[in-house]
């Protein structure tokens, strides 16, 4: 049977308090107040919605080979292309078969996540795809003193798709598809443009949800009662309980909508919000989820007892623990971009991504895949045609070796006041991984007071280049050093 | 078998510009100021210099490609001239090729000049290098600057030997103290005042543990040599001559950066070091080398390369620095007597010129205030890159039969 095989997920370590939204920005649209409780999870200067599908990619992937992978899926309203496959860089990032694949971006609306999923489903189901990995992710930047700046958070989410092994069976789905705009984004426009909220609260989701959801019942001839957790974005707090009155759906029954620890994902709420309820969940439960936008996807689940045997993870619980307060308003409005500091002389070089190397080097660049020496069994990265070690320098005779899952160490580090950084000091240094192998890293996430040598490490997939002159995103790996206590 | 370069060539003339921020000159000027001094030095005429080579680092940015800068600026009458650009090494490099030349009999009489205008391009510092790094490397590589390259030294140096970070610095703030006060008596210096361990250690934080004051100048400036075989130079009617008595060149092949290395000291320093006393007959360095100028771009990488020039043993270097072992009148080996990169500033194809320069200057007796007392063996240190992978070049000088 069909379902969901694993899941995963990734909220960024930033959490920006509403208050402090409220502090800096009240005095210019006081509105905000009403809802300046809790916090938003904020992505670091060097994520975007690409590199927080990665990280739920790989969360998601735990006990899992990714060489499995029949087809990857991509969603997501914050693309940093609009023509280049975006599910190919998460598919490359994943060091995944190119071969007899079949990757795709959902995009342009925000159930585009359980639409991903339904087809994911529906391609298991048909028997075309053995292992289909659905990612979510969105980064939505916001203009400052704003409704839309105080629900949105950033995160990601994934679901393996699959039919052995399943933690979740797959009950059925229904979907509504209707052009209600209670929001939308042109082209080429950099923020989204919101009609007026009592229309979007009592029309949009105060209607189409429950109308969705009880299309769902009607067709499935399941009941309300028979589901142990409802899972549907809103992030109206009144209209998200509202709509569990009008389904009936029991106080502790509808699943939280996250608002207060990282607000509203867009595209990877749905399913966040699943993976949420999958972690609490125990076999037996029946878990429905809905996804928002130009209508509603429903999606209907039963968790198995094969939920017990998976490996531990992060997942969403464990994301939202690793947290770290963003105090600083100016410091969340430089990371996306929405004021003009100064980068220094430094910061001006913008060298052109030679593609003919990007492809020629994908794996090493994207996947951060070394090899391994046949003969000495050595581990390195980079990656040339002759053995590192001095004792070997055997030529060309080498297998494929992954560093991005694996832990290192930090042998020395710095904290760099004069390398271009919008978050100063740029700190990085070198990293012997666990096994073998080692190389210069770029750190994210991290306390330059905090680091030591010998400090453990693990890999994360970032954005290192951001060429608005030419519109290209380029990516890289970097270490996160593993701080005590998540480095708060 | 080879035999070494030892005492096969001798300098008879060289020459160095003044260090600092030349607003109003470019590199032809300071080529022409440095080419003056060395050319009347020597007392030849410019048409005896059969072939020259020129070092200059940041050609994209300062003099542009090829050796035609040197050629045109100083008016060279159509002979070979080849630019060579090796890192901070770029300026021994010239010197390499010019004395290999000589050497192997092509030619009678060489020059080696380097040059680096650092202050045309708007940087602090040296300029950002992301597009010189090559098209693959540009795509992975940290974000890193030379401070912060070499500040990582000395936090894996002091995790090496357990010593705390607040020794480190303070013996690190000891180096360029007494570089300074070495400095301060240099009228070619481009830093010439003397500062206190307190200063150093309180100056703004470049790259942790790295302060304002661990890191050297950015000046720009020329300097070259002169070079001919000994027995010319007799003929010339030139007396007390210097002769080359080590010249060695060592490179990273990726071993410190992808292999095995505690980031404790430089393996090429240690190497080239080694191969350049063996070249030179000096069995015991910390004995017999008279004086040195090291590469000391931060005061981290002068410390460590004590102990890689066999001078200090390993993890004693601080202790040394202390004991004021490297200061000029401290008994032991001083080190960067003329004020070093951290007084002239490091234009990147002039400094190990510069640094030959100040080791003949005291071989001579021509070392006014610095002087010391009968020098015999002076060492010069480059190393270009970053303590993971980078280029090491040494070289000896020194009295003919010393």
């Amino acid at each position: 049977m069909a379902g969901i095989t694993s899941f995963g997920g990734y909220i960024p370590r930033y959490r920006l308090s509403r208050m402090v939204i409220v502090q800096n920005m009240a005095w210019y649209f006081p509105v905000i107040m009403a809802v300046a409780g809790g916090e938003k999870a904020v992505a670091n200067w060097d994520e975007d919605s690409v590199s927080m599908a990665v990280a739920a990619a790989y969360d998601c992937m735990a006990g899992h080979d990714r060489k499995g992978l029949d087809a990857l899926y991509f969603a997501s309203t914050t693309m940093p292309f609009a023509d280049r496959l975006n599910a190919g860089i998460v598919a490359a990032a994943l060091n995944m078969r190119e071969n007899g694949v079949s990757n795709a971006d959902f995009a342009s609306c925000m159930k585009a996540g359980t639409t991903a999923m339904i087809s994911a489903l529906d391609s298991v189901q048909a028997g075309s795809r053995k292992n289909v990995l659905v990612t979510a992710s969105d980064q939505r930047r916001t203009k400052m003193a704003t409704m839309f700046e105080m629900f949105y958070g950033d995160g990601a989410a994934a679901v393996l798709i699959g039919n052995e092994d399943v933690v979740a069976d797959y009950l059925g789905s229904y979907s509504i598809n209707c052009d209600f705009v209670d929001h939308y984004r042109g082209q080429a426009k950099e923020f989204d443009y919101g009609y007026e909220e009592r229309w979007v609260r009592d029309i949009g989701y105060g209607k189409v949800i429950p109308e969705a959801i009880s299309g769902f019942l009607a067709q499935s001839g399941m009941k309300i009662g028979d589901f142990a957790k409802v899972i549907y974005p809103c992030y109206f707090g009144g209209t998200h309980k509202a709509i569990a009155a009008r389904l009936g759906i029991e106080k502790e029954k509808a699943q939280n909508n996250l608002h207060a620890v990282c607000g509203d994902t867009g595209t990877a709420h749905p399913l966040v919000m699943l993976v949420a309820a999958l972690e609490e969940a125990n076999p037996g439960d029946r878990l429905l989820v809905a996804g928002f936008g130009q209508g509603c996807d429903v999606l209907a689940f039963e968790v198995t007892e094969k939920i017990k045997n998976m490996k531990p993870r992060a997942g969403i619980k464990g994301s939202l623990a690793n947290r770290v307060e963003l105090t600083n308003y100016q410091k969340f409005t430089k990371f996306r971009d929405l004021i003009t500091a100064d980068l220094g002389i430094r910061g001006e070089a913008n060298p052109n991504t030679s593609l003919t190397v990007l492809w020629r080097k994908r794996k090493m660049l994207l996947g951060l895949v070394g090899v391994q020496c046949k003969k000495c069994g050595t581990p390195q990265y980079p990656v040339y045609p002759t053995c590192v070690n001095p004792k070997c320098w055997s030529v060309n005779d080498f297998e494929d070796y992954e560093f991005s899952d694996k832990e290192g160490k930090i042998l020395m580090f710095t904290g760099d006041m004069l390398s271009p950084s919008v978050d100063p000091p740029a700190v990085y240094g070198l990293i012997a991984f666990e096994g073998g192998g080692r190389t210069m890293f770029d750190f994210a996430d991290c306390d330059l007071n905090q680091i030591k040598v010998g400090m453990k490490t693990r890999m994360s997939f970032r954005r290192r280049q951001a060429d608005n002159m030419r519109g290209f995103t380029g990516y890289f790996w970097k270490a996160v050093p593993q701080m005590e206590g998540g480095g708060k | 078998m080879a035999t070494g370069i030892r005492d096969k060539v001798a300098i008879i003339g060289m020459g160095c510009s003044q260090f600092g921020e030349r607003w109003n000159d470019g590199p032809e000027e300071l080529m022409v100021e440095a080419f003056t001094e060395c050319l009347q030095d020597a007392g030849i005429e410019k048409t005896d210099i059969q072939a020259a080579w020129f070092g200059s680092c940041f050609d994209e940015v300062g003099v542009g490609k090829s050796a035609l800068p040197v050629s045109m600026a100083l008016r060279l009458p159509n002979i070979s001239v080849t630019r060579v650009e090796n890192y901070c090494a770029s300026g021994t490099e010239a010197f390499r090729g010019a004395v290999y030349a000589v050497a192997s009999g092509a030619y009678d009489i060489a020059l080696a000049i380097g040059v680096e205008k650092l202050k045309d391009i708007g940087y602090g510092g040296l300029p950002e290098f992301s597009t010189a790094m090559g098209t693959l490397n540009q795509l992975w590589m940290a974000n890193f600057t030379a401070p912060g390259g070499f500040a990582m030294l000395a936090t894996s140096y002091a995790a090496k030997y357990g010593i705390d970070m607040s020794e480190v610095k303070q013996a690190m703030a000891h180096v360029s103290v007494k570089s300074h006060a070495n400095g301060a008596l240099n009228p070619k210096a481009h830093l010439r005042k003397p500062v206190t361990e307190e200063q150093v250690l309180n100056s703004p934080q470049i790259a942790y543990p790295l302060g304002l004051f661990d890191c050297c100048g950015v000046s720009d400036g020329s300097a070259c040599a002169i070079v001919t075989t000994p027995e010319i130079a007799k003929s010339l009617g030139k007396k007390d001559l210097v002769t080359v008595k080590a010249l060695q060149l060592s490179l990273s092949n990726g071993t410190e950066f992808a292999y095995d290395w505690d980031g404790d000291h430089f393996v090429t320093t240690s190497k080239a070091s080694s191969e350049a006393y063996k070249e030179a007959g000096i069995k015991n360095p910390r004995e017999e080398i008279s004086m040195m100028e090291v590469h000391d771009c931060f005061s981290i990488t002068e410390l460590v390369t004590m102990e890689d020039l066999h001078i200090s043993e390993r993890g004693k270097a601080p202790k040394d620095v202390m004991d004021g072992f490297f200061d000029l009148n401290g008994g032991g080996v001083p080190c960067q007597v003329d004020g070093g990169l951290k007084c002239f500033g490091h234009p990147i194809g002039a400094s190990g010129l510069r640094m030959l320069y100040e080791m003949y200057l005291q071989l001579h007796g021509r070392a006014g205030q610095r002087q010391l007392k009968d020098p015999k063996f002076g060492l010069t240190h480059n190393l270009g890159g970053f303590p993971f992978m980078n280029v090491c070049s040494i070289a000896i000088i020194g009295k003919q039969g010393a």
